[in-house]
């Protein structure tokens, strides 16, 4: 019995001694002599040349029949060495080597004819796909759709045995078939329909659609064509389906970190906090300043920001409380005026401190680029961070409420203040921590969002009514309340954007809301018993 | 629930007795002096404008007056702000949205006014449609080259959209803070539906470069005195009408409804139709206001309609003094004074004032300058 390691480590020497043995005859010495025969004005002698260049798997080789093929090789007049010009005003380079040549000099452009140029496609594509680097065989797999010819799927099936990256087969198969589908025998034409049926990538999809309207398809094809079309299609519409429910999450999570620290202040105490956007401003600030002070570590400094964030926002929060709202208890109305009061003088602190300007703040590192599932779906990074943040953000208030004295000496307060206090609860002091408690969190939330919008003065008043709708859709003071109202409405929103537009998707969930806060006043989940009927 | 009690106007506590003007004013000293302001400075500001010398000191430019006007018509909107917070309790952070639909009504008329006079010079479609390629006049837009037509939807338009709801609103009986933030976000929602284009009121530059109104031009100087005059008979009708509906029995329910609902529903009073009666009033009111406004501004945009405009409102109506009546119109005009000035000398600084007057407002005082006056008086009184 052979082991399966030893299987593994024979194809590795296997693939190691193919490459030296096609590597091999090309020295760089020879394979610079061969791209000197290309100063001719033969085609015929031009053409032999680029086959031989392209037989020799000479890493150069890809660049520079490509260069050729599109007009960019020329002869240097000083020396008559080969070199690469991509345009114009751009640097002169070697074609052997790749380096840069300094010397200025007249260059002659090596001409191709229109039989060379066909010929020479494949023959390029060929080369790439033996490249190392999988995104470049992916590129060069791609390139080819639509141009083989049947003869070529010989090649494309060599290729696909020795692939072993999943995106670059199914790019293969779909370059092979897509070239006997436009000009293959029946059968080989309905086994190419077999494959793109099952691919999701919009060629196949577009061959497929063209394949079933064509007339002088056979009939068999056609209807297989219009099969495969359909269910490739029903596919692909789950797909976007599935990418909508992703926008819509990544909208409700950033909704969620807006509203969640509006519905411990507005949701556990009660207080209508205006100000609670300014506190989104404020953690957003928070990371530019953090990231003014070390500008070199990027992709550290939102982790230093989370904590700075909650802490600005946090101290501010209390400052607020102590300093209005107490003042203010049981006169809702009035806090709201006042707290408005405050947002706009934070707004304008941040204008006159920070200049009325948007301020960029750099997105790290890991936070950019994209999750590719397959061609129709792939999930952006940053989305993806902020949807398990806002998660985070929201098990870890859970937590605080649940399993913390001090969460439970804000549900004892804010259940019946009097009693609480009897038996030796200090009622200002968890007025002032769970009101610091809800604005640390929106500086938090303030933080994920200078990831995705401008970080301005206006930054919070764009949310301040949407969490509001958020914490009242939800019913207030039910934390679960808030995440189903967050996460459903920011379904919703993106499920109507396609048919309405943004905005208009925007004012139809409003009044959605308007409508069912009339029906339901007490939001989705209402509280029940006792401190229902006392608030 | 907490029953908020405000200091009862003295005017409001007693039954009326006496018919006509001077039994809706009743015991109002307050109203008489504001009313007597108001005509002095109806009579004054033009004479001074017409009389004198532009070089005399006692000239009042044109410009000067034009500015009072929009004042006026803010003390307009604050009035109606206060008839449903001051006297049902009913904080509204909407009332922007009545005001500017008012002005978009007022808008339309002078947009079809402008006739072939527009850049593109076409006879019935405004500039807007034209530059986005509409080949025809939407149905909405039918009828607003008839003044009348357009004057009756200034008070139709809000008064629909308040009537819609809050119609929606009291018979579900969304109370205090809840309905607050509803009627913010319908002036939320009202303002991104206002700046698409597709809507048909011009998108996000609104409707401006008017013409003229009635035959008269907007920039001449006799049309702004006549459409300041207009806002000084509009403030003081207004004032009037309002002090009438406060005094009557339904005022009273009202005033009831602010101080204890439940109890004024248990009674057996249907608490929601009355609710939906004033805040209809008022947001016709506030109509009215942004009709005399956009004419003298020159500009209507979705702007009028975003929340902060609406709740600013709301802090006029704090300063001068809730459930006066004349007292929320002062404020309109002081705040809005205190505005032009802060802007002129120090721009940053207006909006630290605002906020700061928010919050001394609420804490120092919460029954504004009006109370303050009050307090002094009756300290003044018991002393002597």
């Amino acid at each position: 019995m052979i082991s399966p390691k030893a299987v593994k480590v024979f194809h590795v020497v296997a693939a190691l001694l193919l490459c030296a043995l096609v590597a091999a005859p090309a020295g760089a010495e020879d394979f610079s002599d061969l791209l000197q025969e290309l100063d001719t004005r033969n085609f015929r002698t031009k053409m032999d040349v680029a086959e031989q260049i392209a037989d020799s798997g000479h890493p150069r080789a890809a660049a520079v029949l490509s260069a050729l093929k599109d007009g960019n090789l020329y002869v240097h007049q000083s020396d008559g060495r080969i070199v690469i010009q991509q345009d114009r005003q751009g640097p002169v380079v070697d074609a052997t080597s790749g380096k840069p040549i300094a010397e200025a000099g007249s260059l002659e452009k090596i001409r191709v004819n229109i039989l060379m140029r066909r010929q020479m496609g494949p023959a390029i594509a060929r080369l790439r796909l033996a490249s190392p680097d999988p995104e470049e065989r992916l590129a060069a797999a791609k390139a080819m759709y639509g141009e083989l010819a049947p003869d070529d799927v010989a090649m494309i099936r060599a290729r696909l045995e020795k692939e072993d990256n999943d995106r670059v087969r199914d790019a293969l198969r779909v370059a092979a078939s897509l070239a006997l589908l436009d000009s293959g025998e029946e059968a080989q034409q309905l086994e190419a329909v077999e494959v793109l049926g099952e691919s999701l990538q919009n060629e196949a999809r577009n061959a497929l659609r063209q394949a079933a309207g064509e007339e002088d398809n056979p009939a068999a094809v056609q209807e297989a064509a219009a099969t495969a079309l359909e269910t490739v299609e029903s596919r692909v519409a789950f797909y976007d389906r599935l990418e909508q429910v992703f926008f819509g999450l990544s909208l409700g999570s950033v909704l969620l970190l807006a509203a969640i620290g509006l519905a411990i202040t507005f949701g556990v105490m009660g207080v209508i906090n205006m100000a609670h956007g300014e506190f989104l401003m404020l953690g957003a600030y928070t990371t530019f300043v953090v990231q003014q002070l070390m500008p070199n570590h990027i992709g550290l400094s939102l982790f230093v920001a989370l904590p700075a964030a909650f802490l600005v926002a946090g101290a501010f929060g209390v400052a607020l409380e102590r300093g209005v709202i107490r003042f203010l208890y049981g006169r809702p109305l009035e806090t709201l005026l006042a707290t408005f009061g405050v947002s706009l003088f934070l707004q304008q602190l941040v204008r006159t401190v920070f200049s009325p300007l948007n301020r960029s703040v750099t997105t790290p590192e890991w936070m950019s680029g994209s999750i590719v599932i397959n061609p129709v779906l792939s999930l952006t990074m940053n989305r993806l961070v902020i949807i398990a943040f806002a998660l985070l953000v929201f098990i870890g208030l859970l937590l605080i409420m649940n399993r913390t004295t001090l969460g439970l000496k804000v549900r004892a307060v804010a259940q019946n203040r009097s009693m609480a206090r009897a038996v030796g609860v200090r009622g200002e002091w968890v007025d002032a921590m769970t009101f610091g408690l809800g604005a640390g969190i929106a500086g938090l939330g303030g933080v994920a969002l200078s990831q995705i919008t401008n970080v301005g003065p206006n930054l919070g008043q764009a949310y301040i009514v949407d969490s509001f709708l958020v914490v009242v859709f939800g019913g207030v003071g039910n934390l679960f309340g808030t995440l189903t109202a967050a996460l459903s409405l920011g379904v919703l929103n993106k499920f109507l954007e396609p048919t309405t537009g943004a905005v208009l998707a925007k004012v139809l969930v409003l009044v959605f809301i308007i409508l069912f806060i009339q029906k339901r006043p007490q939001g989705l989940f209402p509280q029940r018993g006792r401190a229902a009927s006392e608030g | 629930m907490t029953t908020e009690t405000v200091n009862s106007v003295a005017a409001s506590e007693r039954p009326v007795m006496r018919g006509g003007l001077s039994g809706i004013l009743y015991g109002d000293t307050g109203g008489k002096i504001f009313l007597g302001v108001l005509l002095a400075v109806g009579i004054l500001v033009p004479a001074l404008n017409l009389l004198t010398e532009p070089g005399s000191a006692l000239h009042v430019p044109t410009y000067t007056v034009t500015l009072l006007g929009k004042y006026l018509c803010f003390a307009l909107l604050a009035m109606s702000v206060d008839l449903v917070w001051g006297f049902c309790g009913i904080l509204s952070l909407g009332h922007g949205a009545f005001f500017a639909l008012g002005g978009y009504a007022m808008g339309m008329y002078l947009m079809r006014q402008i006739g072939t006079r527009g850049v593109y010079g076409d006879p019935v479609l405004p500039d807007f449609m034209v530059f986005l390629n509409w080949e025809s006049l939407p149905w909405y837009w039918y009828g607003f080259d008839i003044f009348w037509f357009a004057m009756l939807m200034v008070l139709l338009a809000p008064g629909m959209l308040g009537f819609v709801f809050g119609w929606l609103a009291f018979r579900s009986r969304v109370t205090g803070v809840y309905l607050s933030i509803i009627s913010q976000a319908m002036t939320y929602a009202l303002m991104l539906a206002f700046f698409r284009n597709e809507m048909g009121f011009g998108g996000n530059n609104g409707l401006t470069d008017f013409k003229d109104i009635l035959g008269y031009d907007l920039q001449a100087d006799g049309t702004r005195l006549a459409l300041f005059m207009a806002s000084v008979i509009a403030l003081g009708v207004a004032y009037v009408l309002c002090r009438f509906i406060v005094g009557s029995k339904l005022g009273r329910v009202v005033t009831a409804v602010r101080d204890a609902e439940p109890r004024v529903r248990s009674i057996g009073y249907r608490v929601d139709r009355y609710k939906v009666w004033v805040w209809t009033v008022s947001a016709m009111l506030a109509g009215v206001a942004g009709a005399l406004y956009v004419p003298q501004v020159g500009i209507i945009n979705p702007s009028e309609f975003s929340p902060l405009n609406s709740i600013e409102v709301v802090v006029w109506v704090a300063v001068g003094g809730r459930g006066t009546l004349f007292g929320a119109a002062g404020g309109g005009v002081l705040v809005n004074y205190a505005q032009t000035v802060f802007t002129g000398v120090w721009p940053e600084g207006w909006t630290f004032a605002l906020g700061a007057l928010f919050v001394v407002v609420t804490v120092f005082l919460p029954r504004g300058i009006v109370g303050l006056i009050r307090r002094r008086k009756d300290k003044k009184e018991a002393g002597s």
